[in-house]
């Protein structure tokens, strides 16, 4: 415990061995150009993502009128709250180079807690507590069984998403109306802000999440904790670290922040059902990957996220403005973008290659 | 879980290559126990519950029943989950095989519908060569991206999943495609001698891939790339031609599924067919004894996890419950099965049958986890296993490392 913590958490990832020598042909090209071109690769991955972000809104804007309000913009935020506060969670644990695939389960799980607990006449405020305190506890035995158990996170996390589904289905198999007053009142009552726009309370919670989350990973030792262990978490537990609390703490995070992007999705849908939020954490990762987290951990930024999901919900947008586009479009192009991510990640990172 | 031993010498047979020291204290080592175990139970419990449950029928030349139908259905999961136990021997992992599937059965049903004579014998032919091809095209888009440019297996497949639904709704215009073809119809509902053409079919595809990977060296260099692929590669194994070969075998057993599935119904439905199929085979590989870091594996274990899943849901349908509570049971008994196949577990167990010098130095599982803070596991992976790859394997995260 007496390894000093004040340094920024880019440099107590260890460093990526430089290539000896550069790598030959059109890689080692590339690979040299975009090392001169950013200091960071973190801090460059998220430029690269922002950037993306900035002309998919510019070419709606050109391409179809109205699409180029501010409005529009921050209905991006309004319609992915869920989602931002989902790929919050997911980034803690992609970090450590975890994966959480009960995401979108847990989320599921939130909206039929919330709905048929307060049709039973629960206050809203102890059903919220209820809610976020099972997603925390299922986060906290998911990783308990990775870290205690030694486990892998994949397939911990796809028996807490059968667990999660099969809890939804056995409260409730049909969708329950929410018809209590508070989330009622949060669900239709907006943030004014100026020039006429507005978000909802939701959006503004998950703009709320995620400067809670940067502030965690990057000024309390816990952040850094979580990024070590992505480094190398044999190193990370030779500097005394607290490897195993961090790594169970970041999947208590993540099923926190599932039930929370629950309670959020059920105060934008008003409803309750099992089936919500299939494939969620799918866009969640997506998400993160896109935002420019590497998935063997330790790199990445929480806003990169953000990013990320706004670039997903543009592209959303884009193909319903469009309207002559189909909706399939949409999972072709989020796969294209994710193979763009990926490869750039790769030609720009660290060699994260199993196979070659 | 008492009978545990019962169930051994089954278990036996598929590590037959290795040294004898004692088939019980060999068995009693395999990860493939603990699903047998599971297994035995499960048809324990359906001899009690539901007597009629191992009942069998000769009818009409045909063999009925609900051992059959539990063979049957787990074919396109189980033919898969083949395929899959090869990819994560080598480390790796295929998300995409559901859309693989989809696209394949969209394929192949959308020619049948939109050739001249849909009925005709060649329209199948061509439909199910297209289909096929199509499944070959895109494992070697996976065995690209994975063995050539070096993508996480995960990531790399992430893309074709996400994408390939997208492509199957492409290719189906949105709709759910149906055609009515004899060879479709045979390969949906047909028997050859008696017993259900998918299951022969799984079964040929089963014996091809043991007898190739058991009987040549094939098996043991698949296994060198999952441990430790940069020092296969030094030993002169070509591993990145096993990495790509194994993910077009998967797609392409992904593709023969997608034709089972959808001459099942005889309808091609882009959105759904195969949905979550590939998070089924992965547990069916899971639960058999592979772990997802590579190395070892055991197709008797694939088959015995596939086999519980179905099982499981073949139970609860008999059982008159909604097939809501299958993902509960589901979970539960992977839980279980997850739990008992533990290294911890696994050790602790060990060490309460012979104490003495042979258990480990581990903590208990559940003190380590509760204290938390600081435990001696990561530094472990040192000594178990001393020579292949520790720490410095690019792109093999520490959770693996301590798993090895």
């Amino acid at each position: 415990m007496t390894v000093s913590d004040t340094r920024p958490p880019e440099e107590q990832v260890p460093a990526p061995p430089r290539p000896a020598t550069s790598r030959p042909g059109w890689q080692g090209a590339v690979h040299r150009w975009l090392r001169s071109t950013s200091t960071g690769s973190s801090t460059f991955s998220v430029l690269v993502t922002a950037v993306l972000l900035v002309v998919l809104f510019g070419a709606g804007s050109i391409r179809y009128e109205n699409f180029g309000y501010p409005q529009v913009a921050l209905n991006l935020l309004v319609d992915n709250a869920y989602l931002i506060v989902l790929a919050v969670g997911m980034t803690f644990v992609i970090l450590t180079g975890g994966i959480d695939l009960s995401s979108g389960a847990v989320v599921a799980l939130g909206t039929v807690m919330a709905a048929s607990l307060l049709q039973a006449g629960w206050p809203a405020p102890l059903v919220i507590a209820v809610v976020l305190a099972t997603g925390a506890l299922l986060g906290w035995l998911m990783g308990l069984a990775i870290h205690g158990l030694q486990l892998q996170p994949f397939i911990v996390t796809l028996a807490g998403m059968f667990l999660a589904r099969g809890i939804c289905f056995a409260i409730s198999g049909p969708s329950i109306p929410i018809q209590d007053d508070l989330f009622t009142t949060v669900a239709i009552n907006v943030v004014e802000l100026p020039g006429g726009t507005f978000l909802s309370y939701g959006a503004v919670l998950a703009l709320v999440v995620v400067a809670i989350a940067a502030f965690v990973l990057h000024r309390t030792r816990f952040g850094r904790t979580v990024y070590a262990i992505g480094g190398s978490e044999s190193s990370a537990a030779l500097m005394g670290l607290a490897v195993g609390r961090t790594k169970v703490g970041v999947y208590v995070i993540s099923g926190f922040c599932s039930a929370l992007g629950g309670l959020l999705f059920s105060v934008y849908i008003l409803s309750g059902w099992s089936l919500h939020g299939i494939g969620l954490e799918l866009d969640a990762i997506a998400a993160v990957v896109i935002g420019g987290t590497v998935l063997v951990g330790g790199r990445g930024l929480v806003v990169g996220s953000l990013l990320g999901v706004l670039v997903l919900g543009t592209i959303k947008a884009l193909i319903d403005f469009d309207g002559g586009l189909n909706s399939w479009w949409t999972k072709i192009t989020v796969g294209v973008l994710l193979l763009v991510f990926v490869v750039l990640q790769r030609v720009t990172g660290r060699n994260s290659g199993t196979a070659s | 879980m008492t009978d545990a031993p019962a169930p051994a010498p089954a278990t036996a047979t598929d590590t037959a290559a290795r040294p004898a020291d004692g088939l019980l204290a060999r068995a009693r080592r395999s990860p493939v126990l603990w699903a047998v175990a599971a297994l035995a139970v499960l048809l324990l419990f359906n001899l009690v519950a539901n007597p009629g449950f191992f009942a069998l029928r000769f009818q009409d030349g045909h063999l009925f029943g609900n051992l059959v139908n539990v063979v049957k259905n787990v074919a396109p999961v189980l033919l898969i989950a083949v395929g899959m136990t090869l990819v994560i021997a080598t480390r790796g992992i295929d998300l995409s095989v559901g859309a693989v599937l989809a696209i394949s059965g969209s394929v192949a049903f959308t020619i049948v519908e939109g050739a001249d004579d849909p009925s005709s014998g060649s329209t199948a032919a061509l439909a199910i060569g297209v289909a096929l091809a199509a499944g070959l095209v895109l494992g070697a888009w996976n065995g690209f991206l994975v063995s050539v440019v070096g993508i996480q297996p995960i990531i790399a497949t992430l893309v074709l999943m996400t994408a390939g639904r997208g492509i199957a709704m492409l290719i189906t215009d949105g709709n759910i495609v149906t055609a009515e073809n004899p060879v479709f119809d045979w390969l949906g509902g047909g028997y050859v001698a008696g017993i259900p053409v998918q299951i022969v079919i799984t079964g040929l595809v089963l014996l091809v891939v043991g007898v190739l990977t058991r009987r040549t060296a094939l098996g043991v260099l698949i296994e060198a790339v999952g441990v430790n692929p940069a020092a296969a590669r030094l030993a002169g194994v070509r591993a990145r031609s096993i990495t790509f070969t194994v993910y077009v075998f998967v797609a392409f057993t992904a593709a023969v599924a997608g034709l089972m599935v959808t001459a099942n119904v005889s309808a091609a439905d882009a959105n759904r067919a195969g949905l979550f199929i590939e998070l089924d085979a992965i547990l069916a590989v899971v639960i058999g004894g592979t772990s997802l870091a590579g190395g070892r594996y055991s197709l008797t274990g694939t088959v015995v996890g596939a086999l519980i899943l179905q099982t499981l849901t073949t139970t609860v349908l008999t059982m008159g419950l909604p097939d809501e509570y299958i993902r509960l049971f589901k979970a539960v008994v992977i839980i279980m099965v997850f739990l008992l196949q533990a290294p911890r577990v696994r050790a602790a167990l060990r060490r309460r049958r012979r104490p003495g010098p042979g258990s480990s130095t581990a903590p208990d599982g559940d003190a380590a986890a509760a204290s938390g803070s600081v435990p001696p596991d990561p530094v472990r992976p040192a000594s178990p296993v001393p020579a292949p790859g520790t720490g410095t394997v690019p792109g093999r995260t520490a959770e693996q490392e301590v798993l090895r």
